[in-house]
């Protein structure tokens, strides 16, 4: 059967299974369609976190970057793991404690402040809804690629997917749809990777696999490493000269975005005790960590094949997967010295091959001979991943409308019913706005993503961590820090990428740090001015310190709070 | 009494907070990055050593990290008896 047979197939049972669970987890009150009852496992949430958190760009890009980048690729395989480690520890348990359903909430609550709680909100719909045009068009791409229907119909396909199950089940519906979507993600990862590590290395782990050695007995790091040095390229594993300060900050800047970010935090409002909480960070890093320590394999398995396959061979040669991808113009050849080989070399004049990053996961089971089905396992696994968080963050953005600016400012009497049906009507409009953009995606989308992680990392984390771990932090200090760590991060973005218009060259780079990685100095920026300004003015009233009393210990948490 | 009996869980809690996260940033930050290069010498099969902390075993260690917590801090509740039944 042909790839396309078989994508049909594989993608339509996924998709069967994702509306099946929709129909079976329909949301009957706002509780349930905020926060899932609170009633989802640990376990089951953590697979729901990781697939929430594993997007279309960890799926199907990452380990195409890092093949690229060797070592540096590390600040993405460490700075989107180790967030969870914070999480774990200085957020989640304390926000389950805390009881209520969004980020908004604790901010407004904990700083008894309206105007902190509306800061909160415009930073949570704005992150969130970055990061859903780039799942969105993600759904686009795979679509059209491997099906062969247009872009745009590939989007609408998206979005009546995530319209059914998100409208209909809400948090319920997304929870157990991405438990779902994490085993077909994870499976349609791995399967490809340990085949191609038993063909390169003959060990059927690829995360040993990575490490082991070749046919000729030389270690395949070793290998890759001399491809490439004679080629021209750094050493795979090595740090390039002015990498460290970078990967750096850059990681930092993940890490603390990473445990800021609100479709993630939300997440732990759905487990019942504070102590699932605390399991449930456990077993989404757990569930994150199979495909973070195989995308690396998956880099270099990638890296080594495609410097065999192409270097110095001749054009006319090459396997149908490269003349497929040519024609989408993500390879590019150009034969420069008309000597019908290609070089493929560090040196930018001499070079003949450009290849776009973000082919290499789905191009790889191709390079690497896998039979038809691992294919399309491929594919569905991409929209998966993209489906997923498209859903998380789009039921962020309905719960920031019905619940935080609704609820809490329009139309406080509102009935839990009306509530409900507010929250539904939201997400329709948020999916087919989210898909509208998606159609047409602004170029400045792939820019804003590093300001989405700078964002959190410079406004929530600091103001939630401090919130709970400071208890004279108040209402001027948190929202000071807030403000400024914001503009600061943003200006300095905005001013250092030419691609938002910005004036600045890298010459002009602060200590060398690269855009990508300014949230961690807004970070800090953000805790000393919140610091500084507090201590100058009014301590917290006596409820609200009483509250960061409270939510200190887990006791009482599975109680029914009276009002929300 | 009460506040003070609490004081001593908050102190505890805040204590396995700094051993953790030290961990957590001597693997990540200290062996990843900053002493990658040194560690880079030192091999384990296949891998230089700074380099599989970056891209394996600091992934590794989290994950355990998150486990350990979990673990201390379920005894740490029985102990102070604020656990949820």
């Amino acid at each position: 059967m042909s790839v396309q047979t078989w994508t049909f197939i594989i993608v339509g049972i996924t998709f069967a299974i994702y509306i099946s669970i929709a129909i079976w987890a329909r949301a009957g009150s706002t509780k349930e369609f905020y926060v899932a009852g609170s009633s989802v496992s640990p376990l089951a949430n953590g697979m729901a976190t990781a697939a929430d958190w594993m997007s279309a760009a960890s799926y199907l890009s990452m380990a195409g970057l890092i093949s690229f980048m060797g070592y540096s690729g590390s600040q993405y395989l460490m700075g989107w793991t180790g967030g969870y480690v914070l999480l774990a520890l200085l957020l989640a348990p304390y926000l389950r404690k805390f009881g209520k359903f969004t980020v908004p909430d604790f901010i407004g609550e904990r700083y008894y402040s309206k105007q902190a709680r509306l800061v909160a909100l415009i930073c949570a719909i704005f992150v969130s809804f970055t990061y859903v045009v780039g799942q969105m068009k993600g759904v686009g791409v795979a679509f059209a690629r491997f099906l062969e229907v247009p872009y745009t119909t590939g989007i609408f396909i998206g979005i009546a997917i995530v319209f059914f199950y998100a409208v209909l089940g809400g948090m319920k519906g997304i929870t157990y749809t991405q438990v779902a979507q994490y085993c077909v993600l994870i499976f349609a990862f791995t399967v490809p990777a340990v085949f191609i590590s038993l063909q390169m290395v003959n060990n059927p782990i690829p995360q040993l696999g990575m490490g082991g050695t070749v046919s000729d007995g030389t270690y395949l790091l070793d290998k890759l490493n001399m491809l490439s040095t004679d080629l021209g390229f750094d050493e795979y594993t090595s740090m390039g000269m002015d990498d460290r300060i970078n990967v750096f900050f850059i990681t930092a800047a993940l890490m603390f975005g990473t445990a800021g970010l609100p479709h993630v935090i939300v997440r732990f409002f759905t487990v019942p005790r504070v102590r699932d909480a605390r399991k449930s960070a456990g077993y989404a890093l757990l569930f994150i960590a199979i495909l973070y320590t195989t995308a690396p394999a998956v880099a270099v398995f990638a890296r080594t094949n495609l410097l065999q396959t192409v270097s110095n061979q001749p054009y006319v040669e090459m396997p149908t997967w490269f003349n497929k991808w040519e024609e989408s113009k993500l390879i590019t050849f150009e034969d420069k010295n008309k000597d019908g080989l290609i070089q493929y070399v560090a040196d930018k004049t001499q070079n003949e091959l450009v290849i776009d990053r973000d082919i290499m996961v789905l191009a790889n089971p191709e390079i690497a001979n896998l039979p038809s089905w691992v294919i399309a396992l491929v594919v569905a696994g991409g929209l998966a991943a993209a489906l997923s968080t498209a859903a998380g963050l789009l039921l962020v953005i309905a719960t920031s409308i019905s619940h935080d600016l609704l609820k809490k400012y329009l139309r406080p009497n509102i009935s839990d019913k009306g509530e409900l049906l507010a929250a539904r009507i939201s997400i329709a409009a948020a999916v087919i706005l989210a898909g509208l953009a998606g159609l047409n995606p602004p170029g400045f989308v792939a820019q804003v993503v590093a300001l989405a992680f700078g964002l959190a990392a410079s406004s929530f984390f600091p103001a939630i961590i401090l919130g709970i771990f400071d208890k004279r932090m108040n209402k001027e200090g948190a929202v000071a820090g807030m403000i400024i760590g914001i503009l600061f991060t943003t200006a300095y973005i905005w001013y250092f990428k030419p691609q938002l218009g910005g004036p600045g060259t890298p010459d002009g780079y602060w200590f060398g740090i690269k855009p990508e990685g300014i949230g961690t100095l807004g970070m800090f920026i953000n805790m000393i001015i919140a610091l500084v300004v507090s201590r100058m003015t009014p301590a917290p009233p006596q409820e609200v310190q009483d509250l960061v009393e409270d939510i200190r210990i887990p006791r009482g948490a599975s109680e029914v709070k009276s009002v929300h | 009494m009460k506040g003070n009996y609490l004081n001593g869980y908050w102190k505890q809690n805040i204590r396995y907070l700094i051993m953790l996260l030290s961990i957590w940033f001597i693997v990540s930050y200290g062996c990843g990055i900053l002493f990658a290069d040194n560690l880079n010498a030192f091999k384990i099969g296949g891998f230089p050593l700074g380099f599989w902390f970056a891209q394996q075993g600091s992934i590794y260690v989290f994950v355990i990290l998150i486990f350990v917590y979990v673990h201390l801090m379920n005894k740490l509740d029985r102990f102070y008896d604020v656990d949820e039944i």
